[in-house]
C-alpha cells in the first residue's frame, strides 16, 4: 500500500502521545510497517505539540512533509489553523472545537483569534469539528479526549476498528478500559 | 555422588530449556519502539552490566527504559563527567557498561573522554551521545562526530531504531575487539521517532576479570607516549575493519547519482531518491577510504548528506575524491528533510504545499499551572534585577512577559557567571548587585564549584536555588535532592541549605515563592546585603509530584478587566470574550490552585479556596 501520513496537532498535557502510540500499535498489529514521532522535552506543557504516524508497506522518514496528510487530527481549534498546510488537497480534518488558550494569550500579549473555526473551513473542504470535550466527559472522564479523537477519524483510516479498540484494551489502565472505549466509539459516532 | 550430578546436571538442562522457552518467546516479538527504548532493550539483551547518565533531551528515556525493564543496574550521576567515570569504573571492572547523554553533556565529559580512549577498555564501554539538529530543546547545535574525530574513537550512527538496537550490539563487539570506548550517536529524530524492532537473542550478563594493568590504566605521561601509539594503532585497523564491515552498505540503484549518507538523512534520501545509488555508513568514524573511492567511480555524479557539520565531506575532499553536490546547496544549520535534499539536486518540490496560515498568536512553552518559578519571576520582573540565569525549566523566565532573565549559557554558568559580572561591577564603581537563578539538579550538576568560587574570592551576588527536588525539564527524573533514585526506592536526600552553608555562606535562607510579599522582601534584603547571600524555596514540581490544590475563583462583579493578574503568565488565566471590557475567567480544567495570581488582584476579585 502507499504510504498514509497522518498529522496530531494539540497542546501539551493533552495526550497527543497516547492517541500516536495506539495508532502505531493498530499498525504494528496489523501486520504493516509504521514510524511515529514527535518532538518532546521544551513542549511538556502548554506548548504546542505535533506528532506524525506513518503507515505503509516499507516506511522511511518519520517526518511528514507539509501538503501530504491523508489525516490531519486536531485537539484544539487554533492548533488546527496552525497545521492546516500540512493536508494534502482533498485530505480530512477532525478538530476538537474547544479551545485552549495560549500563554500568549493568557498573559495579555496576543488575542485569540474569533474567526478560527471560518478560517479552517475556508482552508480545508473536508473539515469536521466535535466537542471531544463533552463527549469524553460523557464517557465518564474529561481526559479521554485524546480517545474520542481517535476514534473521530477511524473511519478514514486504513485500520481495522477491532484492531484498534484491541490495542486501546492492552494500553488502558485497568480502570480506563471503559471509559477509552467509550470515549473511542463517542468519537467514531460524533464525526 | 555421580548419580547426584546427572540428576543435578539434568535439573539444570530442564531449567534452562524453560527458560530458553520463555525467553524466546519475549525476545522474538516484533515491537515499536523509539530509537531510546531500542538502545536501552539491546543494552539489556547484549550482557549489560552497568549504565549511568545525566537526563538531557533527546537522551533521557534510554537510562528510562533501562530502569523500566528493570533487569540492569541503572542509575543518575549528578553530571556527565561523573557518569562516564563511573562507567569507565564498570568497564575496568569487568562489566559491559553504558554512559548516556546529550551533546553539551559530552562537553562536560570531555575530559575523562580524552584520555579513556589511550587507556581503552576492560569490558565493552558504550558512550551514547544524543545530538539534536535544529536544537528543539537546547542550547547549541554541536555535532558529536567532531568528537568521534577529536578523541579518535569509533562512532556508530544508527538510521532508525531497529539500527540502533543492532548497533548497540555491534558497538560493545567493537570495544572489545578494538580495545576502544565506542559512541554511539542518535539524533532527536532516531532517538524520539518510533519504529519496528526486532530483538537478536538475548546474551547473559557477564563479568570478566577485574583489570590491573598499571601501564595501561595509569595514564603517567611515560605510560601515556606508549598508549597514544597504540591508539594510532588502532585506529589503522579500524579503517581496514570499515572497508569491510556490513556497518558499511552499498545499495546500488541508478548511477547517475551516488549519495553517501548515515543516520537519520538515509531516510531523508531514500524518500527524496528511492532508486538512487546509497553508500550508508554506519560506521562514521573513521570512513572507509576505498570503498568510497571504488563507490564514486562507478556514479555519475557524487553527493553527500550529512545534517550539521561537513565531516564526511571534508575527509571525502582531502582523499582527492569528486564532490558534486554538498555543503552550500545543503546547509549547515537545522535539520534536514527530503524537500531539502531534492532542492540542494536540483529538483523542483514533490509536493505542492501550500503555505502556512500566518500571523496566529504563537504557543510558547511556558511555566506549568502551579509552578513555583512563577512567583519567583513575577517579582523578579518587578525588581527590574539582572538575572543570570541557568538550564532548567527556569530559563523560560526569559520569555515575554516576564522577561526575566539576561544571561544563560550552560549548565551551572548562572552562579560563577553573576561572580564575574558582580566583580567587574566593583571594579566600576556600580552598586547593582546580580541575582543567579538555578535549579536543584543543576546545582549538584555544577553550581557548586561556582559557589564555592564566589564564598573564596570574596564575591557578591544574590543566588536563588529553586529546590524542587526533580530534574524538571527532561521530564522529572530524580536527582541527589529527591530521596528517591532512578530505580526506585529511598536514597539519602541531600540538605540543600546545610550543603550552602558548609561551603562558606553565611547568609543562606529559605524563601516560598508561592507567597510574593515574603518573596519580594527576601529579594530585596539578599540585594541589600553585601556578600554572597543564597536563598532556596523547596516547594516540589508540580507536574512530578502531582500537586493540585482547590481552583481559585474570580468575582465577576469585583473584577474590573485591569489584567494585574494576568502578569503572571499562567495558561489558566484568559480574558473573557463578549463584554466591552473583558473580564479574567479562570479556566478550572487547568487551574492548580497555587494562587499567586490572586495577590495580584487590586479589587479583591479572585478567591483562592
Amino acid at each position: 500500500m502507499e504510504i498514509f501520513n497522518i498529522v496530531i496537532a494539540g497542546v501539551g498535557g493533552q495526550g497527543v502521545l497516547l492517541a500516536s502510540k495506539v495508532l502505531a500499535e493498530s499498525a504494528l498489529a496489523s501486520g504493516l510497517d509504521v514510524k511515529q514521532n514527535e518532538v518532546h522535552g521544551m513542549a511538556q506543557r502548554g506548548g504546542s505539540v505535533i506528532s506524525f504516524v506513518r503507515i505503509g508497506d516499507k516506511v522511511n522518514a518519520p517526518v511528514v512533509m507539509p501538503g501530504t496528510a491523508d489525516v490531519l487530527i486536531s485537539f484544539e481549534p487554533l492548533e488546527a489553523l496552525r497545521y492546516l498546510h500540512y493536508l494534502k488537497p482533498g485530505g480530512k480534518l477532525v478538530y476538537n472545537t474547544v479551545p485552549i488558550n495560549p500563554s500568549t494569550v493568557a498573559s495579555g500579549l496576543a488575542v485569540y483569534p474569533k474567526d478560527v473555526e471560518e478560517r479552517i473551513a475556508k482552508g480545508c473542504g473536508n473539515a469536521y469539528g466535535i466537542d471531544a470535550l463533552a463527549i469524553a466527559k460523557e464517557a465518564g472522564n474529561a481526559k479521554a479526549v485524546n480517545m474520542v479523537m481517535v476514534g473521530s477519524v477511524m473511519n478514514s483510516l486504513p485500520l481495522d476498528a477491532k484492531v484498534v479498540e484491541n490495542v486501546v484494551r492492552e494500553l488502558s489502565k485497568d480502570k480506563g478500559v471503559d471509559v477509552n472505549l467509550k470515549a473511542l466509539k463517542g468519537g467514531a459516532a460524533a464525526a | 555422588m555421580k548419580c547426584v550430578k546427572i540428576g543435578e546436571f539434568l535439573r539444570t538442562v530442564l531449567i534452562m530449556r524453560a527458560l530458553n522457552a520463555q525467553l524466546n518467546k519475549v525476545v522474538y516479538m516484533k515491537k515499536i519502539i523509539s530509537g531510546n527504548e531500542a538502545i536501552a532493550l539491546s543494552f539489556q539483551d547484549s550482557g549489560g552490566v552497568f549504565a549511568s547518565g545525566y537526563p538531557g533531551t533527546p537522551s533521557t528515556e534510554t537510562l528510562e527504559e533501562v530502569a523500566r525493564l528493570g533487569e540492569v543496574y541503572c542509575e543518575w550521576a549528578p553530571n556527565e563527567k561523573v557518569a562516564l567515570e563511573s562507567v569507565i569504573g564498570a568497564s575496568v571492572a569487568g562489566g559491559r557498561t553504558l554512559a548516556t547523554m546529550k551533546h553539551v553533556g559530552v562537553n562536560v565529559a570531555a575530559d575523562p573522554l580524552m584520555t579513556l580512549t589511550y587507556t581503552g577498555v576492560n569490558a565493552g564501554l558504550i558512550l551514547m551521545v544524543a545530538d539534536d539538529p535544529g536544537m528543539h530543546s537546547s542550547q547549541n547545535e554541536q555535532d558529536s562526530r567532531n568528537y568521534a574525530k577529536f578523541a579518535k574513537v569509533p562512532m556508530l550512527d544508527p538510521s532508525d531504531s531497529q539500527d540502533a538496537y543492532d548497533f548497540t550490539r555491534a558497538a560493545f563487539e567493537l570495544s572489545e575487539k578494538f580495545d576502544t570506548p565506542v559512541m554511539l550517536r542518535t539524533t532527536t529524530r532516531i532517538s524520539h521517532a518510533k519504529g519496528v524492532v526486532v530483538p537478536k537473542e538475548r546474551i547473559a550478563p557477564k563479568v570478566a576479570a577485574w583489570a590491573k594493568d598499571v601501564p595501561k590504566y595509569v595514564m603517567l605521561p611515560n605510560f601515556g607516549k606508549i598508549r597514544h601509539q597504540v591508539i594510532e594503532e588502532r585506529l589503522l585497523k579500524l579503517t581496514e575493519f570499515a572497508e569491510t564491515t556490513e556497518l558499511n552498505r552499498v545499495e546500488m540503484g541508478d548511477t547517475d547519482l551516488g549519495i553517501v549518507t548515515s543516520g537519520i538523512s538515509y531516510q531523508y534520501v531514500r524518500e527524496a531518491f528511492p532508486d538512487a545509488s546509497v553508500l550508508k555508513l554506519g560506521l562514521v568514524h573513521p570512513l572507509p577510504p576505498e570503498k568510497i573511492r571504488e563507490f564514486a567511480s562507478r556514479v555519475q555524479r557524487l553527493m553527500v548528506v550529512e545534517e550539521m557539520d561537513a565531516i564526511f565531506e571534508e575527509q571525502i575532499r582531502a582523499l582527492g575524491i569528486r564532490v558534486d553536490i554538498g555543503k552550500g546547496p545543503i546547509s549547515l544549520c537545522g535539520e534536514l528533510n527530503a524537500e531539502l535534499i531534492r532542492a540542494a539536486a536540483g529538483l523542483a518540490p514533490a509536493a505542492g504545499a501550500p503555505a502556512p496560515v500566518e500571523n496566529l498568536p504563537q504557543r510558547p512553552p511556558t511555566f506549568c499551572p502551579g509552578c513555583a518559578h512563577r512567583g519567583l519571576f513575577t517579582i523578579l520582573a518587578k525588581l527590574k534585577a539582572f538575572v543570570s540565569g541557568d538550564i532548567g525549566c527556569y530559563t523560560l523566565g526569559a520569555l515575554p512577559p516576564m522577561s526575566a532573565m539576561h544571561c544563560c549559557i550552560c549548565m551551572g554558568a548562572s552562579i560563577s557567571a553573576a561572580h564575574g559580572m558582580a566583580k567587574v561591577n566593583e571594579i566600576a564603581g556600580r552598586s547593582e548587585k546580580p541575582v543567579a537563578v538555578i535549579g536543584d539538579s543543576t546545582f549538584f550538576h555544577s553550581g557548586i564549584t561556582g559557589l564555592l568560587s564566589m564564598v573564596y574570592n570574596k564575591g557578591n551576588a544574590l543566588v536563588i536555588i529553586m529546590d524542587n527536588r526533580t530534574t524538571g525539564m527532561t521530564g522529572g527524573q530524580e536527582n541527589p535532592g529527591s530521596g528517591s533514585a532512578l530505580m526506585g526506592g529511598e536514597a539519602p536526600q541531600v540538605d540543600m541549605l546545610a550543603l550552602v552553608k558548609v561551603l562558606g555562606v553565611e547568609n543562606a535562607v529559605e524563601i516560598d515563592s508561592y507567597n510574593l510579599p515574603a518573596t519580594e522582601a527576601a529579594i530585596r534584603k539578599g540585594l541589600g546585603t553585601p556578600g554572597p547571600y543564597v536563598l532556596v524555596d523547596k516547594n516540589p514540581c508540580v507536574l512530578r509530584y502531582r500537586v493540585k490544590k482547590p481552583q481559585v475563583t474570580v468575582d465577576q462583579e469585583k473584577c474590573t478587566g485591569c489584567r494585574a493578574c494576568l502578569k503572571v503568565a499562567c495558561v489558566a488565566l484568559g480574558l473573557t470574550a463578549g463584554s466591552d471590557k473583558p473580564k479574567v475567567a479562570v479556566d478550572p480544567n487547568i487551574c492548580s490552585g497555587c494562587g499567586v495570581c490572586t495577590q495580584l488582584c487590586k479589587f479583591d476579585a479572585m478567591t483562592k479556596a
